[in-house]
């Protein structure tokens, strides 16, 4: 039998979308239903689990199974799941504040077991649901709601983190680029292990504009940098800078001065992420900040595939349980 | 067989006490295991620092086991001992209070110098004090040379060599108390057998200390305790933990269901992860997270995967996990969780026993936030509690909250192996897929109150799960005022409901009298021994323990009604007494310890008498 294609509005449940006209978000919400179809799993083999914040309503709008979880905690949920149930696809939906927060320790973990699902992080650098306090991605200075004086806090880079945590794929993408988000979500999907995806989500409402640099189309030629495996580094306008190495550093130059075999070519295949580091410390306004996959490494062992392992090994080399066995070892004596 | 007099008695209380780095709980567990397959029946008591290697020598480095072994049904570890072994000053020092006047005291002599004296704190040698020698049969033995000796042709450096010194302890206390040496000499090949000359030497010393009680003068005679008369069945010695890991195994049998079992080690509870790693065989996969608050979440994920899903820690790893209890709650997914009580607040008295977690575990969560909680009373219970949480959880799809504590946990006895052929099958069903477009109701509820088990890779069951309130039926998010408190009254509903299905409440005793002692979790035994012995004494006291405390049995009220005064021993300040007094309007008395430290059956019975209309029985 021909499984029955889906479309996008498949994915939609019944229930109202209740974010703020404008928030990014949606954008996020509609490339996602528009990706689901092309991946070919089943509605039912989908999980969305969420911790808390406006992105974790996230499950509540799929038609999909969900759970919208407690603050931080989604990718333990998720490691659980998937843990015991691997025939499922597990997406992770959090917030900045959500996963780098409360959940920062979880976040690290998730990433090193290499637990075979997908991380959306949306990041928009403050707080929304609790209305408009500082995140840890909120810029040094920003004047918040809880920040009057601005923020002195060091802004955390959730790439730069995933990164150090030898997390196997690492992407980014933003609320506004939909053919780009489109594309890395899918990527994010195919890949065997963590994914993260950190989305720049625009919040209209307490943090608006926070990421226009590189939101705005007529801004982002000269602010980002579109990441592709092997391929130079290159943007501006006319695609007339690039990026290359200088000892180490990362180097703008004007490729009219410069040979393009100098220019820094794209490996997100590099086990050693130390140039993808490089990359992801890139930070507007002083760099172009590299959007899509910094990082795709494939062939590392997953958490889900070795606990399951190891239960199927202890079978073929024990048998299967036998409980009165198991009871009565040891020294045993018998009452008459 | 010994050439001495043996005499026999109904039973024997010996607690072997020394550095923590000596061996001595290995060598109560030996003790433990021999006398249990000699057919007596036995309970233990090990005591232990908190310290992993408490400075050698000192008062706080001593580490103590504590067995008795009966002819006779007992329920404790035995109040005063009949013997005490002590390898130095500082174990002598802080046991010797425990020593019944007349009892027997093995020293390690060489385990007595002045170095050790000033370790301990001591000023003299107490093994020359009249007052030692007077009340006390004193037997001084070089348990360190005489093992030098015992193992010198085994090629072992001097400090190897004097590690062994335990187990001439061993085969001295073995010769003792009529013991045989062979389960001991089977642990040491197996234990050992990798290291053939550490074998062969711990061979060699068990054998020299029981060739020491025989040929030496000193010892007049041995002693037997017979076999008890227990139940007919095959039975083997079991620690608390263990037979809680071996019942969720069996739960999952019984269930037809893999196993997950998300933990972060903690004391008293990581020997559970400790025995349930070693059963992957059985479909058990072991967690290790990163912390408590990922353990619990990890667990609640593989519930809603539908997997049989546990959890366990202590009170502070608990504290941790109560947030996500109240979304397990709210979720209405079926798990268990598990608390291995020990001394608090805080981190407390890590290795040290309390009762201490019973209110946390009642209203530990924000919100109305209402979970069933069931207590073994003894070790081998835990293995039919285990199983009985997740019945309960799986009936009523909530999380279950087993509350074990530091003395069970680490505390053995016989355990009449159950058949497992025998044991009733756990009914799990999850509703099967649907290909119509008709909305599914996961908050649809059974005659327990209980929703469907619906889990995720099914058709057409598709839903939403989360911690907002949900509508009745649909389980979509629902702010309605109304709503709410239909669901809170619901939630209460369903927990309370299950005091229908389970046993109602017995009574050691008559059902109405003078005084009703009422105990929950590992006191059973020693309530229950000072209950029976004032019983024999002619008093009008019953004992009923609760293993149910959430709900209560339903003829609880009643019976705490029929009689004169209530009697409430706890491991705590009050905590059972505090909800029965506001369940049941019912005046009950407290007696509290706090101590780290379990009640004896003296101090138990002295506690009944004082509340007894005439302190003297007619
Ligand atoms: C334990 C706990 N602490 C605090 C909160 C309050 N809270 C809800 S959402 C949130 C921050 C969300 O920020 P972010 O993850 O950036 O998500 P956004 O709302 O911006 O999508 C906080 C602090 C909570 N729900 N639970
Ligand atoms: S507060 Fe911000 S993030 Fe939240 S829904 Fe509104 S716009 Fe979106």
């Amino acid at each position: 039998m021909a499984l029955p294609v889906l479309k996008a509005a498949d994915f939609a449940s019944d229930q109202d979308v209740r974010w703020c006209p404008g928030c990014g978000d949606y954008s996020i919400l509609a490339q996602m239903k528009k990706v689901l179809p092309e991946l070919g799993v089943p509605r039912e083999k989908t999980v969305f689990i969420s911790g808390i914040g406006c992105s974790s309503r996230f499950p509540y709008y799929m038609n999909t199974y969900g759970m919208h979880s407690i603050h931080g905690r989604a990718p333990t949920f998720a490691t659980g799941l998937k843990a015991t149930r691997p025939d499922l696809m597990v997406w992770v939906i959090t917030g900045d504040g959500d996963a780098l927060s409360i959940g920062g320790n979880h976040f690290i973990h998730v990433l090193r077991r290499n637990v075979d699902l997908n991380i959306v992080l949306f990041n928009n650098r403050i707080y929304g649901l609790t209305k408009g306090q500082y995140s840890p991605t909120t810029n040094e200075g920003q004047v918040t709601k809880s920040t009057p004086m601005g923020s002195i806090d060091h802004p955390l880079s959730p790439l730069s983190v995933a990164l150090a945590a030898e997390a196997t794929f690492v992407a980014r993408s933003l609320d506004a680029h939909v053919k780009h988000l489109g594309m890395v979500l899918k990527r994010a999907a195919e890949h065997k292990g963590t994914s993260l995806v950190e989305v720049y989500q625009n919040c209209n409402v307490f943090n608006d504009g926070a990421m226009a640099y590189a939101q705005e189309k007529k801004q982002r030629a000269d602010n980002v940098v579109e990441l592709e495996h092997g391929k130079p580094l290159v943007f501006g306008k006319d695609n007339e800078k690039g990026i290359r190495l200088m000892g180490n550093h990362l180097q703008i130059v004007e490729r009219s001065e410069v040979p393009d075999d100098d220019l820094l070519i794209h490996d997100e295949k590099d086990p050693n992420p130390s140039i993808q580091m490089m990359l992801a410390r890139m930070r507007y306004p002083t760099m172009p900040e590299p959007i899509g996959v910094l990082r795709d490494v494939e062939g590392v062992a997953t958490y889900n595939d070795q606990i399951n392992d190891q239960v199927k090994l202890a079978r073929e080399t024990r048998g299967e349980g036998d409980l009165q066995k198991l009871i009565s070892a040891g020294d045993t004596w018998v009452v008459k | 067989m010994t050439t001495k007099d043996v005499k026999s008695v109904t039973g024997i209380t010996v607690r072997l006490a020394g550095d923590s780095g000596d061996g001595m709980q290995l060598l109560g567990t030996q003790l433990t295991n021999t006398s249990a397959l000699a057919g007596n029946d036995v309970a233990t008591f090990p005591d232990f620092p908190a310290e992993i290697r408490a400075p050698r020598g000192t008062r706080a480095g001593v580490s103590g086991f504590q067995v008795q072994f009966a002819k006779e049904e007992i329920f404790t570890p035995g109040d005063t001992l009949d013997a005490l072994v002590v390898m130095n000053p500082a174990a002598l020092v802080t046991n010797i209070g425990d020593l019944r006047k007349g009892g027997i005291l093995i020293a390690n002599d060489d385990g007595f110098t002045d170095k050790d004296f000033k370790l301990a704190k001591v000023d003299a040698n107490p093994l020359e004090a009249t007052v030692i020698n007077d009340s006390y049969r004193l037997f001084r033995v070089n348990m360190t040379e005489l093992t030098r000796k015992a193992v010198s042709e085994h090629g072992l450096s001097p400090k190897v060599a004097d590690r062994c010194k335990n187990f001439f302890a061993m085969g001295l206390v073995y010769w003792l108390f009529g013991r045989s040496l062979d389960p001991t000499l089977r642990f040491i090949e197996a234990k050992f057998g990798k290291k053939p000359e550490v074998a062969s030497a711990n061979e060699a010393a068990l054998r020299a200390g029981w060739a020491y009680g025989e040929t030496t003068e000193a010892f007049g005679e041995s002693y037997q305790v017979e076999a008890a008369e227990l139940e007919p069945g095959t039975y083997r010695n079991i620690m608390g933990n263990q037979a809680l890991a071996l019942g969720l195994v069996a739960a999952s049998k019984l269930s037809n269901k893999e196993l997950f079992y998300g933990t972060y080690p903690i004391t008293p509870a990581s020997d559970i992860l400790h025995e349930l790693t070693k059963h992957k065989n059985f479909g058990v996969r072991t967690f290790q997270a990163e912390d408590e608050i990922a353990a619990v979440c990890a667990t609640i994920g593989a519930a809603f995967g539908g997997t049989m899903a546990v959890t366990a820690s202590s009170g502070p790893g608990i504290a941790l996990k109560a947030e996500a209890m109240g979304l397990g709650m709210m979720l209405e997914l079926p798990m268990v969780v598990v608390n291995v009580q020990r001394g608090g607040p805080s981190t407390g008295l890590p290795t040290k026993t309390e009762q201490s977690d019973l209110l946390q575990s009642m209203f530990g969560r924000n919100g109305e936030s209402p979970l069933p909680i069931i207590a073994p009373r003894s070790p081998a219970d835990c293995f039919d509690m285990a199983i009985e949480a997740w019945r309960i959880a799986v009936e009523c799809m909530v999380p279950v909250m087993l509350l074990s504590d530091g003395y069970i946990a680490n505390g053995s006895e016989p355990w009449k192996l159950p058949e497992m052929a025998e044991l009733p099958e756990i009914v799990v069903s999850h509703p099967e897929g649907a290909d119509s477009d008709e909305p599914f109701l996961p908050y649809l509820r059974d005659e327990n109150l209980s929703r469907p088990w619906a889990i995720p890779g099914t058709e057409g069951l598709m839903h939403r799960v989360g911690g907002l309130e949900k509508q009745h039926e649909t389980g979509n998010v629902s702010y309605d005022p109304a709503n709410h408190q239909f669901m809170v009254q619901t939630r209460a509903n369903k927990v309370a409901k299950i005091a229908e299905r389970i046993p109602e409440q017995d009574v050691v005793g008559e059902t109405s009298g003078d005084l009703l002692v009422v105990s929950w979790g590992g006191t059973y035994g020693a309530c229950l021994t000072a209950v029976r012995r004032c019983q024999e004494a002619g008093h009008r006291v019953s004992h009923a323990h609760i293993r149910y405390l959430n709900p209560l049995p339903r003829n609880i009220g009643d019976l705490l009604k029929s009689f004169d005064k209530v009697l409430v021993p706890e491991l705590n300040m009050g905590q059972l007494r505090m909800l029965l007094r506001s369940e049941f309007l019912v005046d009950c008395i407290g007696f509290n310890k706090v101590q780290g430290k379990p009640f004896s059956v003296s101090e138990l019975i002295e506690a009944i008498e004082s509340h007894l209309p005439s302190a003297v029985p007619a």
